[in-house]
């Protein structure tokens, strides 16, 4: 079966400083794939890659078969690839609902009574906050806006870039809950994090990235029993 | 009082075009635009000012000279701003004030630099409301400045669109993975922006028909002074500025003070930015990381 999202060979290069040195990636549809590494491993730098925000110098970025390396942001989430940016990407000065909307741009119609009933039975905090500027939440409620956001577009991928970042260990708890949830109901996902042991917990399969380059991938359940992945990344 | 009330409505008039989105030349623009138009019509209109066709004539010019304005501000984007989109802030900046250079000495040279006589479309009177003596320039001027207002603010806080255009200036990468083009919000922000001050151009030049074109280097500054006023990006706030500002100018023009009018803007200036930085009504909310 052919992967639904697939990143083969990929390199990118911030000016002449090389980031990333031609990785692959697949993605099944209907998997947790998870990415773990060190920070400036190339995470993210992969993730904004796939999204269209960085242009790839070589190597293609292929989705449903389609080749969508150095296609336009705006246009790759057009197709089904939603990305959650790391530090969140709340649209602070407007409302929790205004931010939503966003999410749907895409669809060109409003979010319908049944979305925004599926969005607060994820996430119950945001319903009494809709009206509210976005700014004015707490770190993992704006988490949940830019989770609840991304879906907004029904993608095929999302891509989740650390969603635990500053969050309290209950929020991260919660946060990997949905995560599960939202992809037991059909969207794959491709999660970035460097808190390793829930990524590992919580996906089916792992990449591990160091330096720009996949040094090891394997099922979780693998990766989670691996001497150099215990070592380097579950602190023994 | 009748001379108060009298400052009040002018200051009301004059305030009400400081709204001023885009650059100040791109509104010198827009009455050099409706100068060519109107000099035009008003030779083959044979005297009929007054009638019902002046006033359609009149709406026709500034449609016509919001839409030249509003295809400038699109190129001006284009060309001007585009390529910096990733570069440092300072360089958008740098490029604006080539643009405004560009506009006042292309326009010397191609308008010439001597004022020109803005024609009469629609024939001034006086009106009397109680006390106050007014003329219907200053009311008609009023309320298309309030159409246009209420227009702009529907467009940014009640459309889909304003809504992008809201996102994108918040962060336009991230704009970008909600599926908004942000070009394409980019450009027609621009082309709003610069249609409005087509409408400004005109306002000023039917009130004040003495236009030049470096015309719009103090209700540039003053426009932006007021946008500084009333919070950056704060519609309604812009007008209140804007409103504030030119009340005070008049207070200051008829008192014995009246030397140190243009002054007032800058000194209001100062003041913001010395003790309110964020403005009248912006708000202040510290970043959540």
């Amino acid at each position: 079966m052919n992967a639904l999202l697939a990143v083969r060979d990929l390199e990118v290069a911030y000016g002449n400083i090389p980031a990333l040195h031609g990785i692959t990636i697949e993605v099944q549809k209907g998997e947790i794939v998870t990415l773990i590494g060190a920070n400036g491993a190339g995470k993210t730098t992969t993730l904004r890659t796939i999204s269209g925000l960085l242009k790839p110098r070589r190597g293609e970025i292929v989705f449903n078969e389609r080749n969508i390396g150095g296609t336009k942001p705006d246009v790759i989430t057009a197709m089904g690839v939603s990305h959650v940016p790391e530090g969140r990407g709340i649209f602070a000065n407007l409302t929790v609902g205004d931010n939503l909307e966003l999410g749907a741009y895409v669809r060109k119609e409003k979010i319908t009574d049944s979305e925004y009933e599926r969005v607060f039975a994820l996430f119950p905090v945001l319903k009494e906050r809709l009206k509210q500027n976005a700014g004015t939440l707490s770190g993992g409620e704006q988490q949940m806006l830019a989770i609840s956001r991304a879906l907004m577009s029904k993608p095929n991928v999302l891509l989740l870039d650390e969603p635990s970042l500053g969050l309290a260990p209950q929020m991260v708890q919660a946060i990997f809950r949905v995560v599960k949830e939202i992809n037991a109901e059909g969207t794959t996902i491709l999660l970035v994090e460097q808190n390793a042991h829930m990524a590992l917990v919580t996906a089916h399969r792992g990449y591990v990235m160091e330096t720009g380059r996949i040094v090891l991938h394997d099922t979780t359940k693998a990766l989670l029993a691996s001497d150099r992945v215990k070592k380097a990344y579950l602190g023994g | 009082m009748q001379t108060f009330l009298q400052y009040l409505l002018n200051g009301i008039a004059v305030g009400a075009k400081l709204i001023n989105f885009a650059h100040g030349d791109v509104f010198m623009l827009g009455s050099f635009v409706g100068f060519y138009a109107g000099g035009w019509a008003a030779r083959h209109m044979n005297n009929q000012a007054g009638t019902l066709m002046s006033w359609v004539v009149a709406a026709a010019i500034m449609l016509l000279s919001m839409i030249a304005c509003g295809l400038f501000g699109y190129l001006n984007e284009r060309i001007a701003y585009r390529p910096l989109r990733n570069a440092p802030r300072i360089a958008s900046l740098i490029t604006a004030i080539g643009v405004s250079f560009f506009l006042e000495y292309g326009g010397q040279f191609v308008f010439g630099p001597d004022p020109k006589f803005f024609p009469t479309l629609i024939e001034k009177h006086l009106i009397q409301f109680g006390t106050i003596t007014t003329t219907n320039y200053q009311i008609i001027v009023l309320v298309v400045a309030v159409i246009f207002m209420a227009l702009l603010q529907y467009i940014v806080y009640g459309t889909r669109f304003g809504r992008a255009m809201r996102a994108v200036s918040f962060n336009f990468e991230t704009a970008s993975l909600m599926g908004i083009p942000t070009d394409r919000i980019i450009s027609i922000t621009f082309m709003i922006g610069s249609a409005l001050a087509a409408v400004a151009g005109i306002l000023f030049a039917v009130s004040y028909p003495k236009i030049d074109p470096l015309m719009g280097i103090m209700p540039g500054l003053k426009a932006f002074v007021a946008a500084v006023l009333g919070g950056i990006g704060n519609v309604p706030g812009a007008v209140v500025g804007g409103l504030i500002i030119g009340i005070i100018e008049s207070f200051v023009g008829g008192s014995r003070f009246s030397n140190f009018t243009p002054a007032i803007a800058f000194i209001i200036l100062i003041g913001i930015l010395l003790f309110r930085p964020s403005g009248l009504f912006g708000k202040y909310e510290p970043e959540k990381v």
